[in-house]
This record gives C-alpha cells, structure tokens and sequence, in this order.
C-alpha cells in the first residue's frame, strides 16, 4: 500500500484525494498518449477545457471523455482562455452544466496573451460571482500573498499561485512567496504552472505546498508517459520530505555521522 | 458572437425558416425546432454537450422542451484537453 493513498489524501471542498499531482490533458499527441500520461501520473483530479463544439465534424470521432471518463476522475474544468471575468462565468456555468451539476472548477482570467500573466482584478470579480452560485472554486493566481489571502476570504477552496508562468517551465522562480502564502493559507496552496522538471515539483511540496498542477511538463516531454510517471514520484517524495521535516542546513558540521571515538588509530588529528 | 442573427422575417425567408447563430456561426433551420432537434440536425447526438441560448444555460433535461426562435445566439460545447 502507498502510505498517501490512504493516510494522506489531499482534501479539497470537503473532498479528500489519493493523489497531490493535478494534471491538464492539453498538447498530447492524441487521446491515447493523453489517457496512458494521465495513468502514469496517478492523479485522480484532472484539467478539461471547454470549447465550441466542431459542427459539421465526424459524428463518430472520438471525445477526450471517452479516454477520461468522468467517473474514474474528477474532471476539473478551467477557463483557460478567458480574458475577462463574464467569460470565464459564462464557460463555468456551461461546464457545470456539461458535467452533471459538478461544483469543482478551476478559474483562471488572463491578463496578456504573450505572458499569459493572470489578471488579477477580473479573476477576483469572477471568484466572487462563482462562489456566490455555489461553484467550489480552486483559483489560478499570482504568487501575491495578498491577492491569494482574498481569494481564501472570498471563499475560494484552493488558491493556486504560479511557480512561473504557464507554459515556461522555468520552476520555482520566488518560494519565499509561496512560503508566505503557504503560512497565510488556512486553504489548500497548490503550485499551478510553471513547473518544468521533476526537481521542480519536489520543490514545491517540500515547501509546503498542498499539491501541484501540471499539464506542459508532462506533455512536452520527449517521453510524455515516463515524465508524468517521474512527477508522480516526485509529488510524493516531496510530501514525504516536507512531512519528514528537513535538517537545518549548516555551513559546516563538527558532528559526523560515524562515531568519533572507537577509531583503530585513536585520535585522527595527529601531529608529527 | 456578438454579432446578431439577421432576422428571418426581413430576409424574405419563408416564415417557417428560421436564422439562428449557433457558435457565432447562422444557420438555417426549418421551424418549429427544439433544442434536442437541433442536437440531431447537427450530427451531435449521443454526445456530451452543453448549451447556453441567449446568455442563458439550458438545462438538458430542457433541451426537447426548449423551442427555438428566430434570431436565438446559441453556444454550444463540449470538453476538450487543456491544463
């Protein structure tokens, strides 16, 4: 049995999670490459887009939902794309409605198509809007300890700072906010884009951090299946470390970890 | 999106055609046509869609009662890959 399965689920809205590792199902090279990263990844929670349906497309073609059936994952629409507040409510509202009455979603506003920077200020309107109408928000933010203690107070169930911006993978670029953030949180804090490698994610969860949500990582991999296999592992052994509590890093250590005495020539510092 | 049906009554179309703009595209339909019709006409039976008509969700244990009119902006989708 893996010790987190069970004993230490990630618990988000009042719902609890076998996995910390959130993945996004874009840029795969088809439905099934998607399906085998999703598995090897082991997250339970997983990213969907919403977009106008292709008319006039092969009635027979395949759905993403046929590779990601909705009732072996939770399905986390975001509103990616969504550059101002009424969007991303509009598409949320169509999601929930898509899948069942399903309150949990992932609200993101840009604010730059060329950064992908969010937009803080819409993406707090549209939080208010969505908790209001019973959606169970996990939100995309800056790492801006301010910004995400209102997003908690406005009633978000997760705030969800960038590590670095989307798409990037250039890692953990300030963790002395996500720090920050982390010790504020009452919440759960999970590192939303911006992760590129394994040492990334680790990094996160040793932290603090809650959880991590990745999609680009994984799928831009040169081996899409064995990366999401890595940040599986890398999710947990860094959970392990944070829980584990790290030793203080010193400069030097005057104390080794061999016993000092019982040496075959007694006092190592010899003279002459 | 934002850009209006023309009405089909100032578009000398028989009064049984009506113009609607499904994902900011016009179309066509003979009328009376409900929203569960116009799943079937757009080859989208048996999938998993949802519809907002004129800003509005429609419920879709309302798509066989929901009958559309001229000029009705609808959006319809469905849930692909992204992060």
């Amino acid at each position: 049995m893996k010790p987190h399965e069970n004993l230490d689920p990630l618990t988000i809205g009042g719902k609890a999670y076998a996995s910390r590792l959130l993945v996004g199902t874009g840029k795969y090279k088809d439905f099934a490459e998607t399906k085998a990263a999703i598995e090897a990844s082991g997250a339970r929670i997983v990213t969907v887009a919403i977009r106008r349906t292709n008319i006039g497309q092969n009635p027979n073609e395949p759905s993403l939902l046929d590779y990601i059936p909705p009732n072996r994952f939770t399905l986390l629409p975001n509103t990616a794309g969504c550059y101002n507040a009424e969007d991303a409510v509009r598409t949320l509202r169509l999601a929930r409605e898509l899948l069942d009455g399903h309150e949990l979603v992932k609200l993101e506003v840009l604010g730059d198509p060329r950064t992908l920077f969010p937009n803080m200020v819409e993406t707090i309107s549209a939080a208010t809007t969505l908790v209001k109408e019973g959606f169970k928000v996990m939100v995309y933010t800056s790492d801006d300890p301010i910004i995400a203690k209102q997003l908690e107070d406005i009633g978000c169930v997760a705030v969800m700072p960038l590590a670095s911006l989307i798409g990037s993978g250039m890692g953990i670029l300030n963790p002395w906010n996500l720090q920050i953030i982390i010790e504020n949180a009452k919440v759960p804090v999970l590192v939303d884009a911006g992760v590129g490698t394994a040492s990334d994610a680790a990094i996160a969860m040793e932290l603090g951090c809650d959880g991590v949500l990745m999609n680009t990582a994984i799928a831009a991999a040169k081996n899409p299946v064995l990366m999401a296999s890595a940040m599986r592992k890398a999710v947990e052994a860094g959970r392990e470390a944070f829980l584990a509590g790290r030793m203080p890093k010193k400069l030097y250590s005057a104390a080794p970890s061999s016993p000092a005495t019982g040496l075959i020539t007694p006092s190592g510092a010899k003279t002459g | 999106m934002t850009v209006p049906c023309p009405y089909a009554r100032f578009s000398g179309l028989p009064a049984t055609v009506i113009s609607i703009s499904v994902n900011g595209e016009c179309r066509e339909f003979e009328a009376p046509l409900n929203c569960a019709e116009l799943i079937a006409r757009l080859d989208l039976g048996g999938k998993r869609v949802a519809i907002e008509r004129n800003g509005e969700i429609v419920p879709r244990s309302q798509f066989p009662g929901q009958a559309l009119l001229d000029g009705d902006r609808l959006e319809i989708v469905v849930a692909v890959g992204g992060g």
